[in-house]
């Protein structure tokens, strides 16, 4: 993405911050931040929280940025997710892996010229039952992502069966008030299923497995107040590929949400080996403007 | 890692646990001011109620003496105060109302605002609201 695209998304997610009024009437950080694939969770595993603050007679959006920076990778994230009466979620993300010193490594093993990898995602959830806050058994939502790599020669040389795929998920959370220290405690569990390889950075399916897979994956986090959310998340993988080992991800992370109109997500992230790559750890980062 | 969570949610448990056990029962009583602190938080709550146009329409013609004293003795009540809460019951009230989520969530936010405006701690506004939570389904879309 250009520079100036950038700008022009950056003023975009934080125009609603200091103009319009306030966009919805769920509490404070109930919309979650938006996930690396443009769905409403924390960073790295979607939520059955719907994006933005519209609660059942109103609707909402957000526009977020994100990157994360690991030891050989650079990943960035650009996103945004309508919310119709806090029941129906549409997301669309675009994520751009920059390959930096891995692609010379493609260069001598297969030939192939490529700098970086970019990825469309297109989601959709609905919010089955329940609510995070008011129901004792929580609030559950059903979700997929549709993933489109926008070029397959990479995840194609690696052994990845398709250039597209899609996941589908079940996801469960539950805000328990004055739990831990009389601060309150929010958890969640999503269970999907997947070919992806790397969510879909590497294609999906392999040499090593074409089928769907369940993943567990969970988060856990405490509200310091309720402006600051601390928490842990992680993210079960397949591993599909011969070609390397492909680790389950996990995080730390700290989210700052000072209004409905603004949160901001800085995460410690672990994200295993990646494409040969040894112990992919790093900072993550993210934006997040509400309207 | 889910082994991590597990221990962690053990921990959480039981510290929850003994926290209860050797604090006094009116404990959540006295960090919210007492009668005339809840009072003062019920009195802040109406004023914000009837500023927002989500909900001010909901409220027009209660009796608002009626409202501050009725909702300060549930609040003493429920917080281990020495108060009895006489009036009608949750469903009772809210009949015909039709309240949605959206006003069941302004009218939360207003409680949260009253009580942060009223230097009530975190802590303790976690816990009232732990209390009040489970009347959602007595109140909403009667």
């Amino acid at each position: 993405m250009t520079l100036r695209m950038r700008a022009i998304l950056m003023a975009g997610l934080l125009l609603p911050a200091a103009t319009l009024a306030e966009p919805g009437s769920r509490l404070w950080a109930t919309g979650g931040v938006t996930t690396i694939e443009g769905s409403a969770g924390g960073g790295l595993v979607p939520w059955a929280l719907l994006s933005s603050y519209a609660s059942d007679e109103e609707w909402g959006g957000t526009l977020s940025l994100a990157r994360a920076e690991v030891s050989d990778f650079t990943l960035s994230v650009t996103a945004a997710a309508l919310t119709w009466r806090n029941r129906v979620e549409l997301s669309v993300a675009r994520q751009t892996l920059d390959l930096d010193d891995f692609s010379f490594a493609l260069d001598d093993a297969f030939g192939l010229r490529e700098d970086e990898l970019v990825q469309d995602i297109f989601g959709a959830k609905v919010r089955m039952f329940g609510d995070v806050l008011y129901q004792p058994w929580g609030q559950w939502s059903l979700g997929v992502q549709h993933k489109r790599n926008r070029t397959f020669t990479v995840p194609e040389a690696i052994g990845a069966r398709s250039a597209n795929g899609t996941d589908v998920y079940l996801a469960g959370s539950k805000l328990f008030f004055a739990a831990f220290l009389e601060r309150n405690v929010l958890l969640n569990l999503t269970l999907r299923g997947s070919k992806a390889n790397q969510s879909g950075l590497l294609g999906f399916g392999g040499d090593g497995g074409n089928s769907y897979r369940a993943h567990v994956e969970a988060s856990a986090g405490i509200f310091l107040d309720r402006r600051w959310l601390v928490g842990a998340e992680y993210r079960q993988k397949s591993d599909n590929l011969s070609f390397a080992n492909e680790d389950d991800w996990w995080d730390l992370f700290v989210a700052w949400v000072p209004s409905r109109h603004l949160a901001v997500t800085a995460a410690w992230v672990n994200l295993g080996d990646v494409a040969t790559q040894t112990d992919q750890r790093g900072l993550y980062l993210s934006l997040q403007g509400t309207f | 890692m889910t082994r991590y969570l597990v221990t962690l949610l053990a921990i959480a448990l039981l510290m929850g646990c003994q926290t209860r056990a050797t604090e006094p029962a009116d404990a959540l009583y006295q960090a919210l001011g007492e009668r005339p602190g809840i009072e003062a938080i019920v009195e802040d709550l109406l004023f914000r109620i009837v500023d927002d146009d989500r909900i001010a329409f909901q409220f027009r013609g209660i009796d608002a003496q009626q409202f501050i004293v009725g909702l300060s003795d549930q609040i003493c009540e429920l917080s281990g105060g020495p108060c009895q809460y006489t009036g009608k019951d949750m469903v009772t009230v809210h009949r015909g109302m039709a309240i949605s989520d959206s006003q069941f969530n302004a009218v939360a936010e207003h409680l949260v605002l009253a009580m942060e405006r009223h230097r009530v701690g975190t802590g303790a506004q976690n816990r009232l609201l732990a209390l009040l939570v489970p009347m959602y389904p007595e109140i909403v879309r009667q």
